[in-house]
């Protein structure tokens, strides 16, 4: 994801979890005194849901006027990349994939996704939410 | 800074103004009649008339201007400040503050109506004009009657200005005798003494006399404090409105004294008049009555021998000053001290601060606290000994966060006064155009309540006023009939109580008829024909949604929103509205609100393993509840017995799906709680914690709104707690009461 978006990286604590909401929406965690809403990434992305322990981080990241926070497993690395690397995303059946992927990147013969977090937080979504 | 900022202080500013105004205007029409409260008055558009010319709103000067020569008649007692002549004016307050509004983001303004209040002001201004005409035909007589014939020659003599103006300022040479003591003020507005006074010396010859007196020791000296007075004679052919004029801009910022002395120089067969002036400030000196009788004396002989008296009399009256302003010098001070303190009582420092900044604040003051709690609990954890240095220190560190929190939260609050002021006019207005006559009577309007408390209370109270106006007061002949004086009160008062603001809106109108109200809620469904209701219940049915009694939808109320949209709106500010009414007598509204909407008084309770926070307001009792107390009623509905009435139980955890199955009532504690349609409900929670202040944070700002839930807050241990939207969770409840009815009927 685009790094300009993130605004810390910080440790897994204890969510508070919010009544009805979606599964990948975790809860709410207090930062500073701000209440930040957590998303699980992974599934939020349609993959298996996380098993939050010590090793996961969260990524807090602004979307639009929101900021809410991404639990993932690790922060791997931080890639420069111009736009020439960006690959379109193929035409693939699944509609979940080409709503959130930007792109792909071929780093080190590596695939690696590139999301796009305003796409994953559309404002009609959260509001139904 | 640029023009529009300055733009918008000066439209700030206009707003404080036309409450001044107002206030001062409703002091003047219940019978205040002290020469400050037509001063403030006259002030208030005085200054608006100088802002909006130099904004150049040409229309908004206009209308102060004639507003303000109206005034200017009642402050020279020219015209009695009558009930009718304060109708129009009131009016006119209000066609000024259309205006102003107007100027600033293009409202409406009738001009019709102005144009009508120009003229109704103008004809007072001009009706009551030939009074003080007539006495300036004869300008000689007042002024120079008292001097010679008066052997006592201590007293002040009584001057009429305005008989002064015409009269004298045909003459060239009129001497005039200006005292001219700067305060403070004046220098804090930029204004420049010296450039005062050099003015003034464009219009005439004068002399110029500085009273240092009021100056301290240096070492005591304030260099922002004003010390100088200056006694001024002037010669010149202007009149007294001219030399007021070069004051314009300071004159409410000193002690501008003018007085008129007899043109010497023009009239050397009449030089009797320095004499009785000097003699005048001179009698509460001991030396200046000392001084006195030969100067009077003097005077006297003048009658006859006119060169010699001339310059007696100026030397005694020039020695009897100097002697006068050593015998002042002393107390001159300290009455300049005293007048100080007073103003500076009556005024009070006040700053503008932006209420982002304020806000900000108020976040970081609530972080503060929640870190504070958090030490304080860790700190316990950790403490075996329970006695160190550490916990004095938090306890004191404690205290001093609160401290902080209450001076913070003190900053937001404000007084109601605006509010209740805007209510004034909606009196006004709406008696007018239903035809009745009626008068607002407010109490308690400098009670302090939060910012966002008063901006949210307005819509609200304005249509209560509305409704208590429109079909609380009766007409004036139904009034009569009645055997009710014909003029109609409405009366507003708030005040503290244990922590909350209580406003009451009462009126001594007809009150309700329950026997209408009774049938419109049967008309419209809301109560079944037969159900037997008590009167508190038949009254309360006007809060219900979709209600209104008026019998044709008028302009004033009745569009369709009635006091349901209130109550509404009250309970979204967290509080609480009822009403009282006795027939014939009239209706009281009573309104409990909280002080802020930062803080929260809450039950901290466990549902499902999850902390929650009920707001205290909502709780009515708790109870442990018995197991033969609960009694299953349907499927999956249970009610518990309180009392001999029974309640519907409304499990919290099954409400927000933080449990799949009910849990047993006998193992929890169940909350009473009161909602929406005064229905009471237990809510089903598993344990209380405790009671506690908690700070509200929005879960909308990052997140979404979440059903039951009104906001968020953080615990002491830094963990986020919800806090419960009762109505919703009761909503909720009733909604999956209503579902197996239905499929029932359906199936049946």
């Amino acid at each position: 994801m685009n790094i300009m978006s993130v605004r810390e990286i910080r440790g897994w604590t204890q969510a508070t979890p919010l009544p009805h909401a979606p599964p990948y929406v975790m809860g709410v965690i207090n930062l500073r005194g701000a209440v930040l809403p957590i998303v699980d990434l992974s599934a939020r992305l349609g993959m298996k849901e996380a098993e939050p322990s010590a090793r996961h981080v969260i990524i807090v990241a602004q979307v639009k006027s929101r900021v809410v926070g991404l639990l993932v497993e690790a922060v791997s690395d931080i890639l420069t990349i111009t736009e020439d690397n960006i690959q379109p995303v193929p035409e693939v059946s699944s509609d979940l994939e080409k709503q959130y992927a930007r792109g792909i990147l071929a780093i080190d013969k590596r695939m690696i996704c590139m999301i796009e977090l305003d796409s994953l937080f559309p404002e009609t979504e959260s509001e139904a939410a | 800074m640029d023009m529009n900022e300055i733009k918008e202080i000066f439209f700030q500013e206009c707003e404080e103004q036309l409450a001044e105004l107002e206030s001062g205007l409703l002091k003047l029409n219940d019978g205040d009649r002290d020469p400050e409260t037509v001063n403030a008055v006259f002030r208030a558009v005085h200054s608006i008339k100088g802002g909006a010319g130099a904004f150049g709103l040409d229309d908004l000067v206009a209308f102060a201007h004639v507003f303000e020569t109206t005034l200017d008649c009642v402050r020279s007692n020219r015209l009695e400040p009558t009930q009718d002549v304060l109708k129009v004016m009131l009016k006119s307050a209000d066609v000024l503050a259309d205006l102003t509004n107007a100027a600033r983001d293009g409202g409406y303004v009738d001009e019709a109506r102005s144009r009508s209040l120009v003229k109704e002001l103008e004809a007072l201004a001009n009706g009551e004009v030939p009074a003080p005409a007539a006495k300036a035909s004869d300008p000689v007589l007042a002024p120079a009657a008292p001097a010679p014939t008066d052997d006592g020659g201590f007293q002040p003599i009584p001057f009429s200005f305005d008989s002064f103006d015409e009269g004298e300022a045909a003459e060239d040479g009129q001497t005039y005798e200006i005292s001219f003591r700067p305060r403070r003020e004046l220098y804090t507005k930029g204004n420049e003494a010296a450039l005062l006074l050099r003015d003034l010396s464009r219009i005439g010859e004068m002399s110029i006399n500085c009273d240092a007196g009021s100056l301290p020791e240096f070492d005591k000296m304030d260099p922002e404090e004003a010390y100088f007075g200056w006694t001024i004679q002037l010669t010149t052919a202007k009149s007294e409105d001219d030399i007021r004029a070069v004051f314009e801009f300071a004159e409410w910022d000193c002690d501008l004294e003018i007085k008129a002395q007899e043109a010497s120089a023009t009239d050397d067969e009449l030089p009797m008049i320095p004499v009785p002036f000097d003699l005048a400030a001179l009698d509460e000196g001991d030396a200046a009555s000392e001084a006195a009788p030969p100067a009077n004396a003097a005077a006297s002989e003048v009658v006859a021998a006119a060169e010699t008296a001339t310059s007696v009399s100026k030397m005694a009256a020039a020695a009897a000053r100097v002697e006068k302003k050593e015998a002042a010098a002393a107390s001159a001070s300290a009455t300049a001290a005293a007048q100080n303190a007073a103003a500076a009582a009556a005024a009070g420092q006040t700053i503008r601060v932006d209420l982002d900044r304020v806000d900000r604040l108020i976040n970081l003051v609530g972080e503060l606290v929640i870190n504070q709690a958090m030490l304080s609990q860790s700190v316990i954890e950790n403490d075996t000994t329970g006695t160190s240095s550490i916990n004095m220190g938090l306890e004191e560190l404690q205290q001093l966060t609160r401290e902080i929190q209450d001076s913070v939260m003190a900053i937001r609050a404000q007084p109601v006064k605006p509010v209740f002021q805007r209510m004034s006019r909606i009196v006004r207005e709406v008696a007018d155009m239903v035809g009745k006559s009626i008068r607002l009577v407010t109490e308690g309007e400098n009670t302090e309540v939060d910012k966002t408390v008063i901006d949210k209370l307005a819509e609200p109270l304005t249509h209560m006023i509305r409704n208590a106006v429109d079909h609380g007061i009766e007409t004036p002949e139904k009034r009569e009939a009645a055997g009710k004086d014909p003029e109609g009160t409405i009366k507003l008062t708030a005040k503290h109580r244990s922590g909350r603001i209580v406003i009451e809106l009462v009126d001594d109108g007809a009150g309700i008829n329950r026997e209408r109200v009774r049938q419109k809620a049967i008309d419209n469904d809301l109560i079944a024909a037969d159900a037997n209701l008590t009167d508190e219940e038949i009254d309360n049915l006007i809060f219900a949604p979709g209600f209104s009694t008026a019998d044709k939808i008028s302009d004033i109320s009745g569009r369709g929103v009635g006091m349901d949209v209130v109550k509404r709106s009250i309970q979204a500010l967290g509080g609480r509205i009822s009403i009282s009414s006795r027939p014939g007598h009239g209706s009281t509204f009573t309104m409990s609100l909280p002080l802020t909407l930062a803080v929260l008084d809450g039950m901290v309770v466990t549902v499902a393993g999850q902390t929650l926070v009920v707001p205290l307001t909502a709780i009515v009792e708790t109870l442990q509840p018995e197991a033969s107390s609960i009694h299953s009623f349907g499927a999956n509905q249970r009610l518990i017995s309180i009392r001999n009435s029974f309640c519907p139980l409304v499990d919290v955890g099954r409400i927000l799906n933080f449990r799949s199955s009910q849990a047993n009532p006998v193992e929890g504690v169940a909350l009473l709680v009161e909602s929406e349609g005064g229905g009471q409900r237990a809510l089903m929670v598993d344990a209380i914690q405790g009671q506690r202040q908690v700070v509200i944070k929005s879960l909308e700002a990052n997140y979404t709104h979440v059903p039951g839930i009104a906001a968020a807050t953080i615990l002491g241990d830094g963990r986020v707690a919800l806090i419960l939207d009762v109505d919703a969770v009761v909503a909720a409840s009733r909604g999956q009461s209503l579902k197996p009815e239905m499929s029932l009927a359906a199936t049946g």
